[in-house]
């Protein structure tokens, strides 16, 4: 099965929110991405969807300034991550996966603590910080240590932190992991408004309804490359992503087998 | 299904070391440990076969006393329970409940604690074999005794489970352990003092301890070798309803715990506001101060160094109070200074991948470094000003105290210097977050022995010249020397320390994705 590259550069948007050109990182023996480029326009809702191992994580966290490419480049708004790496972090909210938070301080306390790092003035990171909690639900947490929160409340004040700049450009790892509906739908709309008002996310998951929704564009990821991106529509190509996906990727298994199974 | 529980303990534990080859390292340097502590245990248990009975009967029933206390308390005290083979994660299984039981019970033998023991245990045949009947008893009686040290130690885990999940429980039993750990020495000397004052005391206490559940078992083979064979009937069944008696109340813990799993604690409302973020000015670098001193507060790792600091005048001033010669305790001051400044060269490393935060808001590094060493000299500066003026109130020494107190800032400002630029560019291995201080931290021991003590050893270049200016009074009596160095230490200092902030600050803007990949290893 071949497939023709991802999106060519350039076709949207004059500055591409995000771009990628030959992204790689080998960790030993394993490469963990082999090579990925790609462009996501600016106030695009773009999906990151692959298999476990993908090398999802490890392309965001190489985007993001937080692990350095052992090749290629990475532009934010034209700014390059890793040459300039204080300007091009003020453009991001960045939200890992996989790490830590400074989890002895009370919600509102790491939130704060996230505004001030980026330098902002007192009361714009009060004000904000309070609408933050709110609209995520955390009100009535606000004070509690971030140790005591259940993992869908460690999502959300980690999402907080990463909103609390008015970044242009948002890179979310897996935000909805372990998150309750009602919240979840909360953070959508959040995420919705935050597009139309010409802010641009992108989004890994493993969720293809989720993506499929969601998302106005997508690209898929496996073996650390691309496989297939552009628009949800291009890519999904009349199918539904979760089908277009497994056809992508491949691996699903038709044996029979496991007769046994159905004679109890 | 016993040997399967005990084939899954060895491959977890061959697994853990095939991880990495200095995970093997740090379990050699835990075995040679552990077999220094036996040999001289079993070498002293055979030096006993030869002395009176009722000696070496004192010997081996308040050892085995002793051992049976330490299985029980130490696990719940530094929260380091060995839950490789958590019962919990049997649930699903419908292992039955006997099978699960002497498994787990076995299997508690494997490990350094275990196997020392045992070792330990079995060495008291060696003090009984004058005769076949002792030696026979001494046998069973330490098969018994160590079954009881694991089960024992199985119920009161299982017991304080609940307890000991809660994140606040295990925070303060961390800390609350350390406190008589430091205080060990002068609490030995006390009770040693007591002991001989009552002459006969220990042998008393053992005569009583060995009727009860926890000497039984280890006096069976002093009972045989006295000749008392009814004593020794009757105490070998206290040691078998012992024995039978703790299992069964693990039994039953563990059917209710299995069942009902342990609640993790209530989240209460601890702090209005931003507190301290609001206090301080609100610019990058005392947000990080604001930070660092919360940690300091409520993360144990930390909190530990602020339970011992004040305890150190008080180990100075008791062995002062015995030997009559107040020197060392004048020394308290730079002693505290270099402790505090010290313990901020492993901030990163404490931070774990939370320091993504740092590194994804882009951060200075000068910013950063400034405001961890601001943190901890807020309270670090009083601290040991105090102990460096207060000593000096019991000596009466006063000529000595410009002298003390140069030296004393000069190693505070250098060591945060120091420590500012280590911290920036090498990580060490410490207990991850949330993790007992106690828990051996995973991770590269060699790296971090060759960090710290590579980095005390330049600090002591880097106060080299205070350090001489002190043994410049101390030796030839002038007081200028003295005066030279309450001037120099604080200047001296604090450009090392502003070097130092700058360096390290530089380093870690260069290298911060490089440091967040090493942290991210151990995670």
């Amino acid at each position: 099965m071949t497939f023709q590259p991802p999106v060519p550069p350039g076709t949207s948007s004059p500055v591409p929110a995000l771009s990628l050109l030959g992204l790689a990182k080998r960790f030993g023996d394993k490469i963990a991405v082999d090579g990925i480029s790609l462009d996501v326009p600016a106030g695009s809702f773009y999906g990151v969807v692959g298999p476990n191992g993908a090398g999802k994580t490890t392309t965001l966290s190489m985007a993001t300034g937080l692990l350095r490419p052992d090749f290629g480049t990475a532009l934010v708004h034209g700014v390059d991550v890793w040459q300039h790496p204080l300007e091009a972090k003020k453009l991001m909210g960045i939200l890992p996966d996989g790490v830590r938070l400074f989890d002895r301080l009370s919600g509102e306390q790491l939130v704060t603590y996230a505004g001030l790092l980026r330098g902002m003035d007192r009361e714009m990171v009060a004000s904000r910080v309070a609408e933050l909690l709110a609209a995520l639900d955390l009100g009535s947490d606000a004070g509690t240590l971030v140790v005591d929160y259940s993992a869908g409340m460690t999502k959300k004040i980690a999402l907080a932190s990463a909103l609390i700049h008015a970044p242009r450009l948002l890179v979310l790892d897996e935000p909805f992991e372990s998150v309750d509906p009602i919240s979840a739908a909360n953070i959508r709309d959040i995420l919705d408004r935050y597009v139309a008002s010409g802010g641009t996310v992108i989004v890994s998951s493993h969720v293809m309804d989720l993506v499929q929704r969601m998302c106005d564009h997508v690209a898929v990821v496996a073996g650390g490359r691309v496989l297939a991106a552009g628009t949800v529509e291009e890519v999904r190509a009349g199918a539904s992503l979760e089908d277009r996906f497994v056809q992508l990727v491949g691996g699903r298994n038709h044996t029979e087998g496991l007769e046994w199974l159905r004679t109890f | 299904m016993v040997a399967h529980l005990l084939r899954l303990k060895l491959t977890l534990l061959r697994n853990s070391v095939r991880r990495s080859p200095w995970q093997l390292v740090g379990l050699g340097i835990g075995t040679l440990y552990a077999l220094g502590i036996v040999g001289v245990c079993v070498a002293g248990l055979f030096v006993l076969r030869g002395q009176e009975v009722e000696l070496a009967q004192t010997v081996v029933v308040l050892g085995g006393a002793t051992a049976l206390l330490g299985w029980a308390i130490i696990p719940v005290a530094v929260s380091a329970a060995d839950m490789t083979l958590d019962p919990a994660r049997f649930t699903t299984f419908a292992v039955p409940m006997p099978q699960l039981l002497a498994g787990l019970a076995l299997g508690g033998l494997i490990g350094i604690p275990g196997l020392a023991t045992s070792l330990v245990a079995l060495a008291t045949v060696g003090t009984w074999s004058r005769s076949l009947p002792a030696a026979a008893g001494a046998l069973v009686g330490a098969v018994l005794g160590v079954l009881s040290c694991v089960v024992l130690s199985k119920v009161v885990t299982t017991a304080t489970a609940g307890l000991a999940s809660s994140r606040r429980f295990k925070d303060i039993s961390a800390v609350a352990f350390l406190i008589p750990l430091v205080l060990t020495g002068p609490i030995v000397a006390g009770i040693a003092r007591g002991i001989a004052g009552s002459g006969d005391f220990l042998v008393g206490l053992a005569r009583m301890l060995s009727w009860t559940p926890a000497g039984a078992a280890f006096a069976l083979g002093g009972e045989l070798a006295a000749g008392n064979y009814a004593a020794a009937a009757v105490k070998f069944l206290i040691a078998v309803a012992t024995l039978a008696g703790l299992a069964l109340a693990w039994k039953v813990l563990l059917q209710r715990a299995l069942v009902t799993p342990p609640y993790a604690g209530t989240s209460k409302r601890r702090t209005g506001g931003a507190g301290l973020f609001r206090l301080l000015p609100a610019t990058p670098a005392a947000a990080v101060a604001a930070r660092s001193l919360y940690y300091w507060l409520r993360d144990p790792r930390y909190a530990g160094a602020l339970v011992v600091v004040p305890l150190l005048p008080v180990l100075f001033l008791f062995q002062g109070s015995q030997s009559g010669f107040y020197g060392p305790f004048q020394f308290v001051g730079p002693l505290t200074a270099f402790l505090l400044a010290w313990s901020i060269s492993t901030d990163v490393s404490y931070d774990s991948t939370a320091f993504a935060l740092h590194v994804a808001t882009g951060v200075r590094g000068a910013d950063d470094r400034l405001g961890r060493a601001l943190a901890c000299m807020s309270f670090a500066l009083p601290v040991v000003l105090i102990f460096s003026v207060g000593p000096f109130f019991f000596t009466g020494d006063w000529d000595k105290l410009p002298a003390v107190l140069g030296l004393s800032l000069g190693v505070l400002f250098t060591g945060l210097g120091l420590a500012s630029v280590i911290s920036a560019r090498y990580t060490v291995s410490v207990p991850l977050p949330g993790d007992s201080p106690f828990k051996k931290p995973p991770g590269n021991v060699a790296q971090t022995l060759a960090v710290q003590f590579g980095g005390m050893a330049v600090l002591m270049v880097l106060v080299a010249p205070e350090v001489a200016l002190v043994a410049a009074q101390f030796i030839t009596g002038s007081p200028v020397p003295g005066w030279v160095t309450l001037v120099l230490g604080p200047v001296l200092g604090l450009a090392l320390f502003a070097a130092g902030v700058r360096a390290g600050g530089a380093w870690l803007d260069r290298r911060g994705p490089e440091l967040l990949a090493q942290l991210a290893v151990n995670r």
